[in-house]
């Protein structure tokens, strides 16, 4: 983006809106002023935050990080969709951090209630708190949350553009704005006189409308429909320009070793490398060392060539001991009681008590790319090219380590090859920051190694889970769950923020206290490993991705102890508790055709509730030579409103993967401080041969639009684990399940 | 000693030392950034280019040791002249990130030229090593079957 210039202040921020009964046909406010942060070339135009013209045609801006998840796709379809945009002329930019483009929708997950069959009431209520993110300035991808943030902002800042366009042709016409409409990017007059946006834009600009009609989703021709992703030629041809790939002039390349006990530096000696091949510097960090070369291979080399002594670890050494720790949770009072409902402290006289433990490992993100940034000092400060979901964040933290006011720092924020909550961090930033510090005026990469990346990482914690529950006649009396282990989003929100809001830790439970069954006796707690400080931080799906576990294969056992069938059992449950859940069961019931099944097979079913959506699983797994198969998945979602259903299938496949990979293999375990994974050969995951056969259905019948980036990836687990019973009769407590199973390659 | 490689129909002066792995010669002396690296250890796949027509791990050939002309991603097909392949690769909208696609390409585009219909163990056999961490893998099976000329 460029700098020349100064904006015109027509820019929104765009305020509640009035939604009757549901229906996304709203009367827009569009609120000003708030700043614009595009800077526009003088043959530029820009009509607000998300909406920039030139001679070339519209670029529409997505400031969400484009991480696989299909994003910027969609952000863009919402905006082109008022804008009356052809597909093929759509361009989209990330562009600059700003306040801007604050996350409306992530702070909203902090409203009181559990999520599902919200009353307008409770949305507003939602969608209040979530203008937390602007003061907060959270220009945050996560939770799950782009379309819920962008469904209706994006088609106001679209149909506000339009609405500018045609108000400047009008005024060119002389003529009534309402006898005009749009097309393919070129306002049409009353004879059919075809305005190209380009041509209109800079009078656009002195036509702000105070409010906007949005469409009737009939009306839509873009949103509904599979697009062909925006990113998909580029990474089909090895042209997507990551993090890893920037190459501004006179780049070097730089190697980098921090302490894998997570704690300071004591000695190093680096005179081996200083003198090996290519090598440009050797820099001390303090709590690290780095080596800037002319090829990221030689720095490798000469950065695994020097001698350093680490600081031992602020935790325990070992995963025996840290699991100590955690269990020594539930000793303490519970940091959250969210629900507590009937009473869980008896138990109804008749019923059948059962009990179990439950445990998950620490797990790493392993995204494809490894972590890596560009920073280069200049004479007017810093410039960053860096994969990262938090730009305003990740500004404030580089200009810090840098000694410079933010104004002076220039963040490009590019395609991740794959994020999963670890590009939600700012180390990788902060750090290549510090090292290109001792080479001001050059640009220099600082490249993760995978062990670099998979040693330093903020893991998915560990967790454990004590689960008590109570049958009569085929049905479920009484939930009683405790889940204890380290806080995730104190860690997360402390590194973002430095501070971590008071009250009780909803991430925690989450997938644990809300899930939409009807209990009459139902309590969920949490309990916090406060003083265990192994970094943690978000996986996709955070505390889903185990309470998801703990809480479906309970309700397993439940169901078998009741004597039910194990899908009938839940979808009576959800039933009683929000219609929405209960559809989705009854779709996969239908697509697998359970409860029959093929001979030898055995069949798993999970139904988890987060991020707003519902998702259900069947699994089938098979006996096979060398080990279990698993030949086929059916899943089916809830999504409100499906802006994409070619991403959303995606995303629930890939969410699926993701949550197989982990169940079956993933472990993080810590010896002598120090992790003992470093790369794919010991911290593997799902491959092709291992996929597969997923049917995917896709399901609009909830009131409010949902997230899609996370949900697949609860039911995984639990439904693996659920068929493995049914096939073997083990009922599998704890991950990864190839301790006890083998599957086949 | 400047070593001479030939890279997608170019030949390229390059002045490294012959254990430097061409998967760093083509990216950072190059600039062929299209492959890609993920794990230096040949577990991936990401850096999977071809030498002489066979799908190799370009982490683990030294440039001393590259026995013949080397076929990157750039050298596949371009936005504007897609290959057969990248072409079904786009239509059954495979990639999510992206990031293990040039190496999932050059992998099917050797197993193609090699077996032109691949049956389902061969698909199996021949991916086994390209890992995805987003779950392409389904709509990697239909790319390659769809540009096999296998329509399912």
């Amino acid at each position: 983006m460029s700098r020349l210039g100064t904006i015109a202040r027509r820019s929104f921020l765009f305020g509640s809106v009035a939604i009757a009964g549901g229906v996304a046909l709203g009367v827009w406010y569009l609120r000003s002023p708030g700043t614009n942060p595009l800077r526009p070339e003088p043959d530029q135009t820009t009509l607000n935050p998300f909406v920039l013209i030139d001679r070339e045609g519209v670029t529409l801006i997505a400031p969400r990080a484009e991480m696989g998840q299909g994003t910027q796709t969609t952000w863009a379809a919402l905006i082109a969709e008022e804008m009356d945009l052809a597909w093929d002329q759509v361009r989209v930019l990330h562009g600059p951090p700003a306040q801007a483009y604050y996350n409306s929708a992530l702070m909203a997950e902090n409203a009181p209630g559990p999520a599902y069959g919200k009353s307008a009431f409770q949305h507003a209520v939602g969608e209040a708190m979530g203008t937390l993110g602007k003061p907060l300035r959270m220009q945050v991808t996560g939770g799950s949350t782009a379309m819920k943030d962008g469904y209706e902002r994006m088609r106001a800042a679209g149909a506000a553009a339009r609405e500018m366009l045609k108000a400047a042709a009008a005024a060119r016409l002389g003529t009534d704005p309402g006898l005009l409409t749009t097309q393919d990017g070129a306002v049409i007059g009353p004879d059919g006189q075809r305005l190209p946006y380009p041509e209109l834009a800079s009078e656009a600009r002195y036509h702000a409308p105070r409010e906007v009609l949005l469409r009737d989703p009939s009306e839509w021709t873009l949103l509904g429909t599979p697009l062909p992703r925006l990113d998909m030629v580029a990474k089909s041809t090895g042209t997507a320009e990551y993090s890893i790939d920037v190459r501004p002039e006179g780049l070097r390349f730089a190697a980098i070793r921090m302490s894998p006990r997570r704690a300071g530096m004591q000695r190093f000696d680096a005179e081996t490398a200083e003198t090996m091949p290519g090598v440009e510097k050797v820099v001390d960090l303090g709590d690290g060392v780095a080596v800037i070369a002319t090829n990221t291979w030689l720095a490798q080399q000469a950065v695994d060539a020097i001698e350093v002594d680490w600081a031992p670890a602020p935790y325990p050494e070992t995963t025996d001991a840290i699991m100590r720790e955690i269990e020594a949770a539930f000793e303490r009072a519970p940091d959250s009681t969210l629900l507590d409902r009937g009473n869980a402290d008896s138990l109804p006289e008749g019923a059948t008590e059962i009990t179990a433990e439950y445990r998950v490992p620490f797990l790493a993100h392993a995204t494809m790319e490894p972590l890596n940034a560009t920073a280069h000092i200049t004479a007017g400060g810093l410039e960053i090219w860096t994969g990262n979901q938090l730009p305003t964040f990740t500004r404030s933290a580089c200009a810090d380590a840098a000694g410079l006011p933010e104004s002076r720092v220039t963040v490009h924020t590019t395609q991740m090859g794959g994020g999963f909550g670890r590009r939600g961090e700012l180390d990788f930033s902060v750090l290549a920051t510090r090292v290109a510090m001792a080479l001001p005026g050059t640009p220099v990469m600082t490249t993760w190694s995978r062990e670099e990346d998979m040693r330093r990482d903020f893991y998915r914690p560990a967790a454990i889970a004590r689960m008590r529950g109570a049958v009569q006649d085929g049905g479920a009396v009484l939930f009683d769950a405790a889940v204890a282990g380290p806080s995730t989003a104190r860690q997360a929100l402390e590194r973002w923020m430095g501070f971590a809001p008071p009250g009780p830790d909803k991430v925690h439970v989450e997938g644990l206290w809300n899930q939409p069954y009807a209990i009459p006796n139902a309590r969920a707690r949490g309990h916090i490993a406060s003083d265990l400080t192994v970094p943690v931080g978000f996986w996709r799906s955070v505390g889903n991705s185990y309470n998801g576990f703990f809480h479906e294969s309970f309700i397993d056992e439940m169901a078998h102890a009741a004597g039910a069938d194990p899908l009938e059992f839940r979808l009576t449950l959800a039933h009683d508790a929000w219609r929405p859940a209960a559809r989705v069961l009854e779709a996969v019931r239908e697509m697998s055709g359970w409860p029959d099944k093929p001979e030898g097979t055995g069949r798993g079913v999970a139904m988890c509730f987060s991020f707003g959506t519902p998702v259900a699983c069947v699994i089938e797994v098979a006996e096979s030579e060398d080990g279990i198969r698993i030949p086929r998945a059916w899943m089916a979602a809830d999504v409100g409103v499906a802006l994409d259903p070619g991403i959303i299938d995606q995303q629930l496949v890939g969410g699926l993967v993701y949550g197989l990979s982990a169940a079956m293999m993933g472990e993080i375990t810590f010896s002598g401080g120090m992790a003992e994974q470093e790369n794919f050969y010991d911290y593997d995951a799902l491959r092709l041969p291992q996929m597969p056969q997923v049917g995917t259905r896709i399901l609009e019948t909830q009131r409010w639009i949902s997230g899609i980036g996370e949900p697949g990836t609860p039911p995984a687990a639990p439904a693996l684990a659920n068929a493995l019973f049914d096939l073997t009769g083990t009922r599998h407590r704890s991950l990864p399940l190839n301790r006890s199973v083998t599957f086949s390659s | 000693m400047p070593a001479t490689l030939t890279v997608n129909g170019t030949a390229h002066e390059v002045d490294l030392p012959e254990e430097v792995p061409l998967l760093w010669v083509l990216r950072d002396a190059l600039n062929l950034t299209g492959t890609k690296y993920g794990c230096g250890v040949a577990a991936c796949g990401a850096c999977t280019v071809q030498i002489d027509g066979e799908a190799v791990r370009s982490c683990q050939v030294p440039l001393g040791d590259v026995w013949g002309d080397v076929t990157t991603i750039e050298g596949l097909g371009t936005p504007d002249d897609l290959t057969r392949l990248q072409q079904a690769w786009i239509d059954h909208q495979v990639a999510q990130c992206g990031y293990c696609q040039s190496g999932q390409i050059m992998q099917a585009a050797a197993l193609l030229a090699e077996t032109p219909q691949p049956d389902d163990a061969a698909i199996d056999a021949a991916m086994a090593g390209n890992l995805c961490r987003c779950g392409t893998y389904p709509r990697i099976r239909a790319a390659i079957r769809a540009a096999a000329g296998m329509e399912s």
